[in-house]
């Protein structure tokens, strides 16, 4: 407990490079999978090839794609980039199904009577599909945030500056009481992302708060 | 005027044509199946068609043929006179009125934006397409208090009413209906249809109406289409003319028993010589009830309306309602025969009950008595031949 008062400072501040490290490729990687699950939810051919792909991506392991990418973006090794960018995808991966589900979840007469009303293809996206499908992508959102919360910690085997290091740092000095800071740190953290996502999606839904008078 | 020109729709074909409509995975008909087989019909403006079948025959396919949400694999369909093939889709659609089985109102928004949608598709200021909105929400019979809920705060026969105010908001001259009131129970649909009947006496659009009810399609058509499964037009007619007249056993068998008896329902009753029926007011003592001298007396309120027959030998002291008997109808002097022997035939007295359209009673006929006015029909209307006007609807 002294301790982490002591390290008050440098536990925030390596709290916030992780928020950043896991929250900015949270928000691309939705940015991204929306208009691959759009896609996906449209077409059935489309569909297979792209949930397959997204899906596969997942199973790179993070420590390979921390060390591949310098060489694929030109970056350097030590370039927080390519953190956010192997989370970006990770965060893809597991959001495109979710959005294609999501869209896909819409009740057909809903879908039918909207189509009869004129409603063209991104037209519908936007004002009916997208809004009913956001229960089901917040849900998704936050898999991916807690997933993109503990795969960040790994990036301190390259050198990049996060909560992981408290992890490492506590190993190798066998001073286990760094080593639960790190953890519990990293839970308050995955926390306060949920805590987020599932406010603004109840903002967003009102109308699934309407029960039956 | 919507206009069928030998229209066929065949799914399975290499552009099976479900337009924008089909979600993955759906088209699972036999390869080449003939949904629609050669529809040539019109339904006329100002009036009610009905399309009615059994389950698979093709309704909802004709219904969708007309907004383009299934393209006709050959022939043409015209709207007043311009073929839609050749119209902008959403021009198309949003100049006609849809409403289905489920309503399929939008979860996400409330009724009076639900009720918005298409004028604000179509451009309408939010306010003005909001006192619109709000006009037609009270004018399908909703409390204008319900503007702000959900739709899941509403019960199955509002959410029909708003699917029906939706429809109609940017006031289409054409409406499709696929089976709009089948999943409410019975008597929120009797509601919803005479409901529907004084809309339309108001508004007179052109409607295309999917059920597979029969006594829904004659009770609500000014004319009827009965399709065969394979999609083949069995028979288009009048309501009256097809109780009476089927073309064939398929039509036969499927407008079903009782139709003698149901096509009464077609003819207007005649002027009768009614009998004087004497009456004793509620609160009546058993004495002036027995000093009238019949087994069965009728009731009347205050303002002469009928109530119910009540017999003379049950009464103690006064009439009360809940002595009178509930099983007698009251027919109308504006009504139809069929409504006029069945009061006769399910009063106590055997005497039916017959009001004016103030409710005020006017006397009583027995069976025997209605029995000569419908031969009288039959013989002015020989060859069974019905007059197409003596609709009493
Ligand atoms: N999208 C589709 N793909 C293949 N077959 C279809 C499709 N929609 C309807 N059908 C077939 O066409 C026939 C008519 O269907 P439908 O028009 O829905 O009938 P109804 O509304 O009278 O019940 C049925 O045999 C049905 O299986
Ligand atoms: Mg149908």
């Amino acid at each position: 407990m002294t301790w982490a008062l002591d390290h008050l400072s440098e536990i925030l501040t390596r709290a916030g490079q992780h928020a950043w490290l896991a929250g900015l490729p949270l928000v691309l990687g939705l940015v991204i999978a929306l208009p691959l699950g759009w896609l996906a939810s449209r077409t059935s051919w489309l569909r297979a090839s792209l949930l397959t792909t997204t899906g596969l991506l997942y199973t790179i392991p993070s420590l390979a794609l921390f060390i591949l990418l310098p060489s694929i973006l030109g970056t350097k090794i030590l370039d927080p980039v390519n953190v956010i960018v192997a989370m970006t995808i990770y965060t893809v991966a597991l959001l495109t199904r979710t959005v294609a589900d999501g869209l896909s979840s819409v009740d057909p007469s809903t879908r039918q009577a909207a189509i009869a009303m004129g409603y063209g293809g991104f037209a519908r996206f936007r004002a009916v599909d997208l809004p009913l499908a956001v229960p089901v992508i917040a849900a998704g959102l936050r898999v991916a945030a807690v997933s993109n919360v503990s795969i960040v910690s790994v990036a301190s085997l390259i050198g990049i500056s996060q909560l992981g290091y408290f992890l490492t740092d506590g190993y190798a000095r066998s001073f286990p009481t760094e080593v639960w800071v790190g953890i519990i740190a990293c839970l308050l953290l995955a926390l306060v992302f949920d805590l987020v996502i599932q406010v603004v999606s109840r903002a967003l839904t009102p109308w699934t708060r309407a029960v039956a008078a | 005027m919507i206009r069928f020109e030998g229209v066929t729709k065949r799914y399975g074909d290499a552009d099976s044509g479900s337009a924008d409509g089909g979600s993955p995975g759906e088209g699972g008909g036999d390869p080449g199946s003939v949904a629609v087989d050669n529809l040539t019909l019109e339904a006329p403006t100002g009036q009610i068609t009905v399309l009615v079948g059994p389950s698979g025959c093709g309704k909802t396919t004709t219904l969708r043929m007309v907004n383009r949400m299934v393209t006709p694999t050959s022939g043409t369909i015209s709207v007043d006179g311009r073929d839609t093939a050749s119209m902008d889709v959403a021009e198309l659609r949003r100049g006609m009125g849809y409403v289905i089985q489920h309503a399929g109102l939008f979860p996400h928004r409330t009724v009076v934006d639900n009720v918005m949608t298409v004028p604000r598709l179509l451009g309408v200021d939010k306010r003005q397409a909001r006192s619109r909105a709000m006009e037609l929400i009270e004018r399908v019979g909703l409390d204008p208090a319900m503007a702000r809920r959900y739709p899941a705060q509403l019960s199955g026969g509002q959410q029909q009413r708003v699917g029906v105010a939706r429809a109609l908001a940017a006031d289409p001259p054409v409406m499709l209906m696929d089976e709009p009131f089948s999943a409410v129970d019975p008597v929120v649909r009797e509601q919803l249809q005479n409901e529907f009947l004084r809309l339309q006496s108001e508004l007179g659009k052109t409607i295309l109406f999917v059920t597979h009810d029969i006594d829904e399609a004659v009770k609500l058509g000014d004319q009827v289409a009965v399709l065969r499964v394979g999609g083949v037009l069995a028979q288009l007619a009048s309501p009256a003319k097809l109780l009476a007249d089927p073309v064939d056993d398929f039509v036969a068998g499927f407008v079903g028993r009782d139709r003698g008896y149901r096509a009464l329902s077609f003819a207007a009753a005649p002027e009768l010589s009614l009998t004087d029926e004497p009456t004793v007011r509620l609160r009546a003592t058993g004495e002036q009830v027995r000093a009238i001298g019949s087994p069965w007396v009728l009731a009347v309120g205050d303002a002469g309306e009928p109530v119910g027959w009540v017999r003379a030998a049950a009464v103690d002291h006064e009439v009360t309602r809940d002595l009178l008997h509930r099983g007698g109808t009251v027919a109308s002097t504006a009504g139809s025969l069929r409504a006029l022997l069945d009061a006769a035939l399910s009063s106590p007295s055997g005497r039916g009950v017959v009001a004016d359209d103030d409710g005020r009673l006017v006397g009583t006929i027995t069976a025997a008595e209605v029995v000569p006015a419908i031969e009288a029909r039959r013989s002015a209307t020989t060859a069974g031949e019905l007059p197409e006007g003596a609709s009493t609807r």
